[in-house]
């Protein structure tokens, strides 16, 4: 048997184990045993110095050709064996990706915190301070200041916590409204300002009465502010608290503060100003109340009300978030129930 | 106010106005609404029936058996348990297939035995409230009056007036007007501009007695501020029976019940024009002289509702020779009251201090009709007038004569109110561009006369006595915007100078505070600033007062708090009791500190709690319960957020109330203390009912005022990094802050981290041993970091940890 006729069996014998191959150890085992240094190929090389001139390059080129095939055809093989291998490991890696995530621990705002921070971000944005005040205040600033002396039947509207008889827990947030007018320096432009916090009631805690609860105040003041200004500034408001698919409606209303004053209605969300008992029939909701800044209110801060004038707006984060989240119970918002915290999660 | 609408249509052409449309025109321009309902509502198939004869149940001894015409060709048959059915009376009755009050059904039955084809009923069965049904037929069926004019057959629905819509209004304290169907007819003819009719009554000579009244009663007055009038007129001859049958359906309709011809005609003129009248029998005052006083405190007064009353003497009484017969403004008293014996009455219409009389009726609770009014203000232009038809009335109803003459004890009077007003500044503030002409014209509908100066463009209002709320310039802005219509003012946003909308530094780090410990996993609470005098005071190191409230309402809201963890432990509690068991809850607020007798210190504060795990178990991950090391870790990480530029430590502290005397730390700033964190002490949980728990409360307002970094950007080094690990066996009783300062000061110029990576006692250990093991990360940034360097450096710590610790390293 001629070399050619060897380096072709042994070409043959050599693609035949490399298809039989199934690891890549056999594989290698394949390449060692026919391209190694000490394989059969060498060997026939090494045979060649016996061949006469003429035959010695033909041979050559076909033994390289037959080791350059043995060489692709074993590379191909490995890479379709890791291939295999992959793809094996990947399949049994495979998870049930239906199984729950790892918990994380997320907390979350409370309700009427988002409420706050919702109206918060908003009045920023067209320009206006946050003010806060004290919770105990002086009867001065939580009544005599707004309009309200000793007597007032408008006070029986608002029982109140006493410390002293002149010093109380705040019944609402408009003595911060006072108490800022009073501080203002007109002469470096308007006063725009709201103010979150926390007020008192004697009341009996029901699931409709708190004796503690939340308000915002808003207040501007300036040289040219109208009753359509306080109208925009609702509307915007209500828009983005409760969408714009809601109407907004205004009534005349009494607070000893403001006069003109306002109470704002907005289309009943429950049955979409149909009229149902959330609404008592009457399509509306009431939201919050308002009104031009009462001149006596202006006077007593030490404001020119022959210059200045603006209006004001108080509303009740915890009512809003009653109405806007149906929860029929204001005691779940200072019970802390975990349950009840964490179903508010919706962020943006 | 309950307003008729039929009587509303008296003074009004409210043709085409339906009640509804009405009311919210009403709602949009004056007042709040709370409902507009008719008496009929539901109500089907009940008519009025004659009752021909009426005989006992053979098998009851309460029961009647009634043939009863109801306006068919055969009278039917029902069965009525009624202790006051009579034959030949004329009585409510629910035929077979009706709906009475609730929508309930009748239907034919039979009772004991015998058909009963439908039923007679009481005013309540067909929806009146049980105060104001007629005495005489609270506890039975309703008999219609003679003079009621019914039918055998007609609808009741129709002959009480049930079918009358009802719209109730919500008077807010300013617009008393508001609170008598003259004031109201007054306003909806603004509203809807018209003209409204109002009657006048006079009296006719066949009414009018010669007799004069100041024969009989003589009044002084003393005092014009708590009584600026008082009038009073007299009837004699009269003779006390039950009202016309139209008056007492109509005041039945709007929620008054009838007493008698005398009563009900004081009521009814105070629905007409806001006028709260009292009729007395005149034989107990006759010959008397009345006025007006301060009560004597302590004194006792049976008022007509058959209660004795302890008074004050800040009520005011009207006496008669000095002897009290009534609480001015809020009821008479029993002894002078008009019985069916009294043949003389005397009217008195007044008007009293508003402050006096709300103090009078708070105090007592007696929120009469005639309280509420005189507590928003009285029209002193009606007073005469409606004294006036009182009088009429009553000798019409009683078949008496008006005696001659009104007897004054006081008389101030008022003239209307001037107000001015430009049209530019109406403009300005409304924000409207109205014309002279369109404001004259809102002022006409108020019927306000009005002048107006062409030149000054000035209004001059003289704004009519009937509106007492109207004073200044803007009240008269608030009647053009109203009239006007709120809902036609223009929607603008307030333009001027600008002004930056931004959170103060302390508003922005408390939010910031919040997203940090959200991010942590604490969810926010909210709990109440007021709680008992017990709680408020825990976990309190230092010696603040407390702030009480006066008069609690229970002992749960007694004081303010002085810190937020009882409150958090409360939620715990909450939770807990619901087997809600792993809890991380935050709170911010404020806490009180009493500084002497004015307003207290209010502290912002920050606080957290766990408790159960704080890791729940799942499929995946086993369950890690809390512990000291995580509410650590979340303050530490919280204040790491929050950049302060002085040192935090943590001190060990034994004896704060209500903690772990071995598990708490005090967090300083700089050595200040500014809080604490540590485990509740186990007795604390037991007495909250909670399981083991963590807690944190820090004093956000010294931390907002604290320094803070700036923020800044330090290179990162491009060459390598070199550990070493130092393990040491040390004296337990050396703290992990002990063996940092060590190594610290030893200042070496490449450490740039040392990290804790073990600590183990126990086994294998000497006792009162433990072992501790660091990681010591040394770092240039210039250069690449000799070993030899990082020896030499690393050798100077383990050096200082054997000399002055005690350190045996391993």
């Amino acid at each position: 048997m001629g070399l050619q006729e060897k380096l072709k069996e042994l070409e043959e014998k050599g693609l035949n184990e490399i298809s039989l191959a199934k690891e890549l150890s056999k594989l290698n085992e394949v390449r060692v045993n026919f391209l190694g240094k000490k394989g059969p190929i060498t060997e026939v090389l090494r045979g060649m110095r016996d061949l006469s001139k003429e035959e010695r390059p033909k041979v050559g080129e076909f033994a390289n050709r037959v080791r350059d095939n043995l060489t692709a055809k074993i590379e191909k093989r490995r890479t379709e064996l890791e291939a295999e291998a992959l793809n094996k490991k990947l399949s049994e890696e495979a998870l049930d990706v239906t199984l729950p995530g790892t918990p994380m621990n997320q907390g979350q705002p409370h309700v009427i915190q988002q409420i706050i921070d919702n109206i918060e971000d908003l009045f920023l944005g067209m320009g206006y301070q946050v003010v806060e005040g004290p919770e105990v205040e002086l009867d001065r600033y939580n009544f005599e200041m707004l309009n309200l002396p000793k007597d007032h039947p408008a006070r029986d509207m608002q029982d109140t916590f006493y410390i002293t008889d002149e010093v109380l827990m705040r019944s609402q947030t408009s003595p911060v409204q006072a108490r800022t007018m009073e501080k203002h320096d007109f002469s470096k432009g308007p006063l725009k300002m709201i103010s979150p916090g926390v007020v008192y009631r004697r009341d009996t805690d029901d699931a409709t009465h708190s004796h503690q609860f939340h308000q915002i105040e808003g207040l501007v003041i300036d040289k040219n502010i109208t009753m359509g200004d306080l109208k925009g500034t609702l509307v915007t408001l209500a828009k983005e608290l409760f969408g714009d698919r809601f109407e907004v409606r205004l009534r005349p209303s009494y607070f000893p503060f403001t006069e003109p004053s306002v109470e704002a209605d907005v289309t009943c969300f429950n049955c979409m100003g149909k009229g149902c008992s959330v609404c008592k029939y009457t399509g509306w909701i009431e939201v919050l109340g308002a009104g031009m800044v009462h001149p006596n209110v202006l006077k007593m801060a030490g404001v020119d009300t022959e210059v200045y004038g603006g209006f004001a707006f108080g509303l009740g984060p915890d009512r809003f978030a009653m109405l806007r989240y149906g929860v029929d119970d204001i005691r779940n918002f200072y019970l802390n129930d975990v349950r009840f915290l964490s179903q508010f999660n919706k962020r943006g | 106010m309950k307003l008729s609408y039929e009587w509303l249509s008296k003074y009004l052409d409210l043709d085409g106005v339906e009640p509804k449309d009405l009311a919210e025109k009403i709602e949009r321009t004056a007042v709040e609404v709370d409902s507009v309902t008719r008496l009929d509502y539901k109500l089907k198939k009940i008519v009025v029936g004659h009752t021909l004869e009426v005989t006992d149940h053979p098998d009851s001894d309460h029961l009647h058996v009634c043939q009863v015409d109801v306006g068919e060709d055969e009278p039917i048959q029902i069965v009525c348990g009624a202790p006051n059915i009579a034959a030949d009376q004329d009585v409510i009755v629910a035929l077979h297939g009706s709906r009475i009050k609730d929508n309930v059904k009748i239907k034919r039955s039979k009772m004991r035995g015998v058909k009963s084809n439908g039923m007679i009923c009481a005013l309540q069965e067909i929806g009146y409230p049980d105060n104001v049904v007629p005495k005489e037929f609270v506890d039975g069926i309703y008999v219609f009056p003679a003079d009621s004019g019914v039918k055998p057959g007609d609808s009741v629905m129709e002959a009480l007036g049930m079918d009358d819509d009802i719209i109730d209004t919500s008077v807010t304290p300013n617009r008393g007007d508001m609170f008598s169907m003259n004031g109201n007819a007054h306003e909806i003819a603004a509203i809807l501009d018209q003209t409204a009719n109002f009657d006048v009554a006079e009296i006719e000579s066949s009414l009018q007695s010669e007799t004069k009244l100041l024969d009989q009663i003589k009044i002084e007055i003393n005092d014009e501020k708590d009584t600026p009038v008082y009038k009073m007129m007299g009837v004699e001859g009269v003779s006390i029976k039950e009202s016309p049958f139209w008056l007492q359906t109509l005041l039945m309709k709007v929620g008054i019940r009838p007493i008698n011809n005398v009563v009900d005609v004081t009521n009814y003129v105070m629905l007409k024009y806001g006028q709260p009248l009292h009729a007395y029998d005149l034989s107990s005052l006759k010959g008397k002289t009345i006025s007006v006083s301060d009560a004597k405190e302590g004194s006792e007064f049976e008022t007509l509702d058959g209660m004795k009353r302890e008074l004050r003497s800040s009520d005011l009484m009207i006496m008669a020779d000095n002897v009290p017969v009534g609480m001015a403004g809020i009821m008479g008293g029993l002894d002078s009251e008009v019985t069916n014996q009294t043949q003389n009455v005397v009217i008195e219409a007044a008007i009293f201090d508003p402050i006096k009389i709300r103090k009078a009726a708070r105090y007592h609770n007696l929120h009469s009709e005639a309280a509420m009014r005189f507590e928003r203000g009285i029209d002193y232009s009606a007073l005469n007038q409606a004294l006036k038809e009182a009088a009429i009335l009553i000798a019409q109803f009683s078949d008496g004569r008006v005696l001659d003459g009104v007897v004054e004890g006081s008389n101030v009077k008022k003239s209307p109110q001037v107000v001015t007003v430009t049209l530019p500044r109406i403009n300005k503030i409304l924000g409207t561009s109205l014309s002279k002409g369109e404001v004259l014209d809102i002022f006409r509908r108020l019927d306000f006369e009005t002048e107006f100066d062409d030149q000054e463009q000035t209004f001059t209002i003289s704004v009519p006595v009937r509106r007492w709320d109207i004073h200044i310039e803007a009240d008269i802005l608030e009647e053009v915007a109203r009239i006007f219509g709120y809902d036609n003012l223009p929607v603008t946003l307030p333009t001027g100078a600008p002004t930056v909308g931004q959170l103060t530094a302390k508003q922005k780090l408390i939010r910031a505070s919040r997203n940090v410990l959200e991010g942590l996993g604490l969810t926010q609470a909210m709990s109440y600033g007021l709680t008992t005098i017990a709680k408020s005071a825990r976990f309190v190191k230092d010696d603040h007062a407390q702030v009480k409230v006066n008069w609690p309402m229970t002992k749960d809201r007694e004081a303010l708090r002085m810190n937020l963890i009882s409150g958090l432990l409360d939620d715990v509690a909450y939770n807990q009791a619901r087997s809600v068991d792993n809890i991380a809850l935050y709170e911010q607020g404020r806490v009180f500190y009493a500084n002497g007798s004015g307003q207290p210190e209010e502290i912002e504060h920050i606080a957290g709690v766990i408790s159960g795990s704080i890791q729940a178990k799942s499929w995946n991950e086993p369950e890690k319960l809390v512990s000291f090391f995580d509410i650590k870790g979340i303050v530490e990480q919280y204040l790491k957020n929050l950049a302060l530029t002085g040192e935090i430590t943590y001190t060990a502290v034994q004896d704060l109330d209500g903690m772990h005397p071995g598990r708490t730390a005090e967090v300083k700033l700089d050595g200040q203390i500014i809080g604490f964190l540590g485990q509740i002490h186990p007795l604390t949980a037991k007495e909250f009912k909670i399981k083991e728990t963590y807690v944190f409360e820090l004093n956000l307002t010294e931390i907002v005022n604290a320094q803070k970094k700036l923020q800044h950007y330090s290179v990162i080094s491009k060459y390598p990094a070199i550990t070493r690990d130092v393990a040491m066996l040390i004296s337990k009783d050396v703290t992990n802050e002990q063996i940092l300062n060590v190594i610290r000061e030893t200042k070496q110029a490449n450490l740039v981290n040392v990290e804790l990576f073990d600590v183990y006692a126990g086994e294998h250990l000497e006792d009162g041993m433990k072992s501790m093991a660091y990681q010591l990360t040394y770092q240039d940034i210039n250069d690449t970091l000799q070993e030899d360097t990082v020896n030499q450096e690393f050798s100077k710590v383990i050096e200082q940890l054997k000399e002055q610790l005690d350190a045996t390293i391993r």
